[in-house]
């Protein structure tokens, strides 16, 4: 993408760049070596420290553990978009009573950190005489959080709709019900889908926050199997953390062609400025870019919010 | 108001753990962001690839394991003894140079390719392409991201509640657990949390100021 930046390089170029490339393998190389250094000098490699993954048992509980956090996202997911179309619309709303306590209660719920929030719903809501279970203060904290940063990129795909659009829609006969559900909504969807799904990958990603209030999703086994026999403390980190990790790329790819896919669709080239061409589009989530194309340099917490 | 005044000692010592690991781990993720950025638009096929992989390896980490893997892996190697706030700064500063490093990807990407094109027509060599035409003017477009980075940070420290580090979201904990501490659970967490929405409210309203006052019209 970055071959604007230079040109081909020549013979002292390509010296300089084979310098770089070696001084790369080794800085890594020394870092990589010496964390395994260190892991074989305190004997993380022992079948000892393996043991405890030989269990049948311990495999059902992690798939059992993985079930937990599929389960917490899943619900997290489907609430935090019912949530975020419902901002996005009340804060788009003309009448004021409606606009502005949403505007503010989206802002709020942004600025509070998702883990704050999950232990308001999981410490704080016994002191009130009601006891949430650790499952629905996770599912919760996540809506509220997800949702309030979805709506402000579904209001940002809207807002960057050509206001002939609406104007068509009016005149066509709809009513505003029907123009924000026939003619923005489905556009503005299709346009920051890959902002969506991306935000999706978040969420995914705090569900391990649960493991701080105690629900028993995969990063709360790790940290109890790390008290097995042998104690496996990085080797249930790794173990688990490969599960996360795959989870995770597999979502991000799926943000990422959709992303591509958006790019090419000639549906998308009448709002897309100049969709091929566009010095601006680049490869890679980065939902700032979306984000600064298509809200016209509204720059919201949301792509990188959470835990981010 | 009692929970406040009566614990004003803890809340001093949250506030500034909370503020300490934000500014070293931003200084952190800062200055490891702006090597791996570098390293993603070079000109060397192998420093790209590393910035890719550690790129895409760490963004699809949760922040919980990469604390994970800090505070109670570290400990494992047989390494000199390093305090848990220290060891959570550098989880957080590691897992946000990654944000860091893509924004100004990003950045860098946003400056129109014409720019550099000219730049190299009059003869200039990659360095001086660099700081004199795009850097200049890809900083305008990083600093409002960058600032939500920053932002997101700050919200982040919140995951060092669960390694034991006393910053605010610890806060509940302590003053619950300490027999003769007034304050219940929910007003320790309502008002950590308006410290945070008040933080992050500042923290927006400069980046919005910047923003209006570097803002490129193209």
């Amino acid at each position: 993408m970055s071959s604007v930046l230079y040109d081909v390089p020549g013979p002292r170029a390509i010296a300089r760049n084979r310098i770089l490339a070696v001084v790369t393998v080794a800085v890594v190389a020394a870092v990589v070596g010496f964390v395994v250094y260190r892991m074989a000098a305190t004997g993380q490699f022992t079948a000892d420290k393996w043991y405890v993954f030989t269990f049948t048992n311990v495999w059902m509980s992690i798939f059992k553990a993985l079930g937990q956090t599929l389960g917490a996202f899943a619900l997290a997911a489907v609430l935090s978009l019912a949530l975020g179309f419902v901002l996005a619309i009340g804060r788009l709303s003309e009448h004021a009573w409606v606009r502005v306590p949403v505007t503010v209660l989206t802002e709020l719920f942004r600025a509070v950190p998702v883990l704050v929030f999950m232990m308001l719903l999981y410490y704080g809501l016994p002191v009130l005489g009601v006891r949430m279970d650790p499952y629905w203060a996770v599912v919760l904290g996540l809506m509220v959080y997800n949702g309030s940063v979805l709506a402000e990129a579904l209001r940002a795909g809207i807002e960057s709709l050509p206001k002939g659009q609406r104007e068509a829609g009016y005149a066509i006969g709809l009513r505003k019900s029907g123009v924000m559900a026939f003619i923005l909504l489905p556009q503005a969807i299709r346009a920051m889908l890959p902002v969506i799904v991306a935000q999706l990958v978040v969420t995914l990603k705090d569900t391990a926050l649960g493991f701080i209030i105690t629900y028993p999703e995969l990063l709360y086994y790790a940290k109890l199997l790390s008290s097995q026999q042998g104690r496996p403390i990085l080797q249930s980190a790794f173990v688990i953390g490969a599960i996360y990790i795959a989870m995770c790329l597999i979502l991000s790819g799926v943000a990422k062609w959709l992303e591509i896919r958006t790019r090419h669709s000639p549906k998308l080239k009448g709002y897309t400025p100049g969709a091929d061409d566009d010095p601006r589009v680049h490869d890679g989530t980065v939902t700032e870019v979306i984000a600064m194309q298509r809200g016209g340099g509204k720059f919201d917490a949301g792509g990188v919010g959470p835990t981010l | 108001m009692n929970v406040i005044f009566g614990n004003l000692d803890l809340w001093g010592e949250a506030i500034g753990n909370t503020l300490l690991v934000f500014f070293v781990g931003g200084i952190i993720a800062l200055v490891l962001g702006i090597i791996v950025g570098a390293m993603r638009v070079s000109p060397v096929p192998i420093a790209r690839a590393v910035g890719t992989v550690y790129v895409n390896l760490i963004r699809n980490t949760p922040l919980t394991l990469v604390f994970f893997f800090f505070v109670f892996g570290y400990p494992q190697l047989g390494l000199p003894d390093l305090s848990n706030t220290v060891l959570g700064i550098l989880a957080i500063g590691i897992y946000t140079a990654t944000y860091v490093a893509e924004v100004l990807r990003a950045g860098i990407s946003t400056v129109p390719v014409g720019q550099a094109e000219a730049a190299r027509a009059i003869g200039l060599p990659f360095g001086q392409v660099m700081t004199l035409v795009i850097l200049p003017q890809a900083f305008r477009t990083v600093v409002p991201p960058m600032m939500s980075v920053f932002i997101a940070l700050l919200k982040n420290t919140t995951v060092a509640a669960g390694f034991s580090i006393a910053e605010l979201a610890a806060l509940r904990a302590t003053i619950n657990d300490a027999p003769d501490r007034p304050g219940n659970p929910m007003e320790v967490l309502l008002w950590v949390a308006v410290v945070f929405v008040v933080l992050v409210m500042v923290m927006s309203t400069i980046q919005r100021h910047l923003e209006n006052k570097w803002r490129i019209v193209r």
